[in-house]
C-alpha cells in the first residue's frame, strides 16, 4: 500500500474510488453486515442451548463490529499506519487494564488478613 | 510517506490561505491528497484527534472495568435482569449503527461536492442520533420509575455513569453536526474543507464502537 503526502494511503484495491476511500456501495454492504452480526447477537442471547457459549461467541461478534467499524468506517485500512498505532496503542492498554480488573476482583482469591 | 520523510510544500491556494485558520486547517491535509509543512507530514488536527480518540478508550475502558468489577456485587435490587430491556437496546443499537452509515455517506457526499446530498445525510445523523438518546431518556425514566437511581446500589452507579457519559458523548457529536450541517447549509461545507466533517464522523464513529462495546458487555453478558 502506497503512502501519499498528507498521509494517505492508496490501497490498489478495487472497492475505492480517488483518495483510498471505500464507496458507497462498500459502505452499505458494511452497514449490512453490521446489522447481521447484531442480529446474530440478540439470537445468540435468546437461544438456551448457546449459553455455555454465550461469553465467546458475544465478544468474539462484538469485535468483529468493532474492527469492521474501525477499519472501514473510521478508514484506517486506508489512512497512515500511524493513526492505526496512535489508536490500538492506547486501547490496548485499556485492555490490559480491563482484563486485570475484572481477573483480579473476580476470580483471583480474595486476600483475607483475619 | 514515512515519518521522517520532508513534509510537502505548503499549499498555496486560496482555500489555505494564511490566517483563514478554518480553511487552513480543513483544506490543508483531507484525505483526497492535500497536504501542509509538518515535521510528518500528516495532518496534525487529524493526527492530535486520533491521540485524543486513544486517551478516550482509556477513559472508557476504566468505567467499564469498574461496571465489571461491581457486576452482582449489589446488596439490594433491582438488579441488571429484572430491568435491563434487550429488545429496545437492540433497536436503539441498530439505529446508532446507521447513524455511523448515514456519517460516511455523508461525508462521501461533502468529499465530492454533493450538496444536497450532504445536507440530507449530515441531518439523517442528526435525527439517528437524536433518536437513540430518546431511546437512553426512555431507558432511564423507566429505571428511575422501577426504583433504579444513581444512588439505589452498585449497578444503578456504574450503569448509569457508564452509559450518561456515552449518552453525553452523543449529545456532543449530535451538536457538533448540527453546527456542520448549518455551514453545509451556508455553503461553507465542501470538498476544501472536508477534513472538519472526516474528524467529526471519526468521533461519531468512535461513540458507535464504544456502544457495541457496552451492549454486549452490559446488555448481552449477564
Amino acid at each position: 500500500m502506497a503512502t501519499e503526502p498528507g498521509g494517505t494511503a492508496s490501497p490498489s484495491h478495487g472497492d475505492t474510488h480517488e483518495g483510498g476511500h471505500a464507496t458507497v456501495g462498500t459502505y452499505v454492504l458494511i452497514g449490512v453486515i453490521l446489522t447481521i452480526i447484531t442480529a446474530v447477537e440478540v439470537a445468540v442471547f435468546y437461544i438456551p442451548a448457546l449459553a455455555g457459549v454465550l461469553v465467546p461467541v458475544l465478544i468474539t461478534l462484538s469485535a468483529t463490529k468493532f474492527v469492521i467499524v474501525v477499519l472501514f468506517y473510521m478508514h484506517l485500512r486506508y489512512d497512515h499506519p500511524i493513526f492505526s498505532r496512535v489508536f490500538f496503542g492506547p486501547m490496548m492498554l485499556a485492555l490490559f487494564v480491563v482484563i486485570s480488573l475484572i481477573l483480579l476482583f473476580k476470580y483471583l482469591p480474595r486476600f483475607d488478613p483475619y | 510517506m514515512g515519518i521522517g520523510s520532508p513534509a510537502p510544500a505548503p499549499e498555496t491556494s486560496p482555500g489555505n490561505a494564511v490566517g483563514d485558520m478554518t480553511g487552513t486547517r480543513a483544506a490543508s491535509a483531507t484525505s483526497h491528497g492535500g497536504g501542509h509543512a509538518t515535521s510528518t507530514g500528516l495532518d496534525t488536527w487529524k493526527l492530535g484527534f486520533w491521540i485524543f480518540l486513544g486517551s478516550e478508550t482509556l477513559f472508557f475502558g476504566s468505567l467499564i472495568s469498574t461496571y465489571m468489577v461491581y457486576k452482582h456485587e449489589s446488596i439490594v435490587g433491582p438488579h441488571p435482569p429484572e430491568v435491563l430491556n434487550i429488545p429496545l437496546t437492540s433497536i436503539s443499537t441498530f439505529v446508532l449503527l446507521m447513524s455511523s452509515l448515514a456519517m460516511v455517506i455523508a461525508l462521501d457526499a461533502v468529499q465530492r461536492g454533493m450538496r444536497r446530498s450532504a445536507l440530507f445525510w449530515i441531518m439523517a445523523v442528526v435525527l439517528l442520533g437524536g433518536g437513540f438518546l430518546g431511546f437512553q431518556a426512555y431507558e432511564f425514566t423507566h429505571f428511575y420509575h422501577v426504583g433504579l437511581t444513581l444512588e439505589t446500589n452498585l449497578f444503578g452507579s456504574t450503569f448509569f455513569i457508564l452509559t450518561g457519559f456515552h449518552g453525553a458523548h452523543v449529545s456532543v457529536g449530535v451538536m457538533w453536526l448540527l453546527i456542520l450541517w448549518l455551514d453545509a447549509w451556508r455553503g461553507r461545507l465542501g470538498p476544501h474543507n472536508a477534513l472538519r466533517l472526516e474528524i467529526a464522523g471519526l468521533y461519531w464513529h468512535f461513540v458507535d464502537i464504544v456502544w457495541i462495546a457496552i451492549f454486549t458487555l452490559i446488555y448481552l453478558i449477564e
